[in-house]
């Protein structure tokens, strides 16, 4: 059955049902009624909630109750996440499951509250310090959050990396009727045999660490890390086509970007256009073979990048297109959203 | 032959990399102990800092986590509260770690009243990095970053840990020792076990502030170390309850 939900609660409660029973959490707009809704909810599930004194706290709290083998959970927002980067590279480098979510806003600085998407390079390269990624999805509605959010801890369990969730203001406040899953039951979660639970002594002890001193050990650690990674690429890559089949005009958009930019496409096609949209789903493993093949199609003239930044999934696009093809950028800053008038209009200008 | 004397078994046989005359040793050995005597040592989690004890992890016979630089207490309330009140957890911490950079981290843990056990080494120096001025550093004290001596109106002042903590609720037991003489060390293991016991007993906040030895980075010998602790430490720092709710 479907529920009339605002984004950040379904959020909050698919988390739930996909097992999370450790919230940490530090208010921040647009994010405000996750840690809210998980104040009331965490408690009824036997679950632990707590507000911290700040972004640095929760996330550190997240790798202790991670590192203690709970499906763990943080969100804020933009600032807030650029504090939690030294816990996420911690994270990382000690190769905890996790799940974070970014209700992205406008920056630079305090910037603004209302959507952004100028966090995709934090997100995808790595934003912390050192050799990392994260799993990192850009989900465009909200039952395709609480769908995403559901499975993320089993993404984080299976391969001990954090899950980031890159939303927007948007996608947190929207309310859309949505189907939320039925509770996971944690009995057939997977058994975690390095985690911390204090019962580990001499031989059978565990440690949760990121420190190698000798040149060497650390290298392995990391080649380890990029092996996973290499996996994540083969197996966990999502994207949507929608009408790329016969287009000549790649729209491509991540997030709410990505829903605005359908209904670009409905119209283009309404007026004779043949656009088409790639809609990536994963923004890291980013979906480079899909556009490879778009890119290698002779009937396609171009990519078109919309974004809500100055242009930063683009270059993720360029290195997939690989100079075969023009990728032409469009983007709105400050909390302008980009409406589906406006792709329109951005495109037939290309179009003579 | 009678045995009369053991290694705690809390404690692995590396070879720890501390320098001679420091007493994290000592300290190390006392939290082992008493974690061993209460019964404790496969049901305790302990979280080492950044800073010279970054290692804790190699010598704790237990599991471990690693924290990022002053988030110990951050990363003990996430263990704590996941994996509930039996389990024995504690954060072993510099002065510079706790009292620097993870001031926000302690005050906060201890006004929730997280119950958990905060072991806090105060050598008033930061050791790993080579002797920079600490939040501890006593005034006229040298250190590579006020080499004329902490000078208050340029350095600021020594912060007291225990001091302020003990105006929070939520703590339960405060305590400063100083490791510079048998006295002291055995007052240190005392205070450890009432710590420890208090939170078995799920009082809430336990912190043993630890008046340690640098004698590296305070170009002294070992002797002349103690010596400090006992003469000039213990004047800016000096030892007791601070705070007991029984």
């Amino acid at each position: 059955m479907k529920v009339l939900m605002k984004g950040n609660e379904a959020i909050a409660e698919a988390a739930i049902r996909g097992g999370c029973r450790a919230f940490f959490g530090y208010p921040i707009t647009p994010q405000n009624e996750i840690p809210e809704y998980m104040s009331c909810r965490m408690p009824q599930v036997g679950g632990v909630f707590i507000q911290s004194e700040s972004e640095v706290a929760a996330i550190n709290m997240v790798y202790g109750a991670a590192g203690a083998g709970a499906r763990a959970m943080t969100s804020s927002s933009s600032p807030g996440i650029s504090l939690k980067q030294e816990g996420i590279s911690y994270i990382c480098g000690a190769e905890l499951p996790c799940v974070i979510v970014n209700m992205v806003r406008c920056g630079p600085g305090l910037g603004g509250i209302q959507p952004g998407q100028g966090d995709y390079f934090q997100a995808v390269k790595g934003g912390g310090h050192g050799d990392y990624r994260m799993l990192t999805y850009g989900p465009s509605t909200v039952q395709e959050a609480v769908d995403i959010i559901y499975d993320a801890f089993d993404k984080a369990d299976e391969y001990r990396v954090p899950v980031m969730i890159l939303g927007d203001g948007m996608l947190g406040q929207i309310m859309e009727a949505v189907e939320i899953p039925p509770m996971k039951d944690p009995a057939t979660f997977p058994k975690k045999e390095w985690a911390t639970t204090g019962k580990g002594y001499g031989d059978t002890r565990r440690i949760i660490n990121s420190l190698y001193i000798k040149p060497d050990e650390l290298e392995e650690v990391t080649n380890r890390l990029f092996d996973k990674y290499k996996i994540m690429a083969e197996r966990e890559v999502m994207a949507e086509n929608y009408m790329t089949d016969d287009a000549e005009i790649i729209i491509t958009a991540y997030g709410t970007v990505g829903r605005i930019a359908k209904s670009a496409v409905n119209i283009l096609r309404e007026e004779g256009i043949k656009a088409g949209l790639l809609r990536p789903i994963t923004l890291y493993p980013f979906p480079e073979k899909e556009y490879k093949k778009l890119a290698q199609r002779k009937d396609v003239k171009m990519f078109y990048c919309f974004e809500l930044s100055m242009g930063q999934m683009v270059e993720d696009v360029r290195l997939s297109v690989d100079g075969k093809k023009p990728t032409l950028f469009y983007g709105r800053t400050g909390g302008n959203v980009i409406s589906p008038e406006d792709i329109v209009k951005a495109v037939k200008s290309e179009v003579k | 032959m009678a045995t009369v004397f053991k290694k705690t078994s809390m404690l692995t046989d590396a070879p720890s990399h501390y320098c001679p005359g420091c007493t994290h040793g000592v300290a190390h050995r006392l939290t082992a102990e008493v974690i061993e005597e209460l019964g404790y040592k496969e049901n305790v989690v302990g979280v080492a800092p950044v800073g010279c004890a970054v290692f804790a992890y190699n010598y704790f016979n237990c599991d471990m986590q690693q924290a990022a630089h002053g988030r110990a207490p951050a990363v003990a309330t996430g263990i704590k509260r996941v994996l509930g009140e039996d389990t024995l957890v504690f954060a072993y911490q510099g002065d510079g770690d706790l009292a620097s950079i993870g001031l926000a981290e302690i005050v906060h843990s201890a006004a929730r009243g997280e119950n958990f056990t905060v072991i806090f080494i105060n050598n008033a120096i930061y050791g790993m990095t080579g002797g920079q001025m600490a939040p501890t550093t006593l005034l006229g004290q040298k250190a590579t970053t006020c080499q004329a001596g902490r000078d208050p109106k340029v350095n600021g002042n020594p912060i007291k840990i225990c001091e302020m903590l003990s105006t929070l609720d939520g703590v339960a037991y405060v305590e400063r020792v100083a490791l510079g003489s048998v006295g002291g060390i055995r007052k240190a293991k005392r205070a450890l076990t009432k710590a420890f016991k208090y939170q078995i007993e799920k009082k809430g906040f336990t912190l043993v502030e630890m008046l340690s030895t640098c004698p590296t980075n305070w170009r002294m010998t070992p002797k002349q170390a103690m010596d400090y602790v006992n003469e000039e430490m213990q004047k800016i720092y000096p030892p007791g309850v601070f705070k007991e709710v029984k």
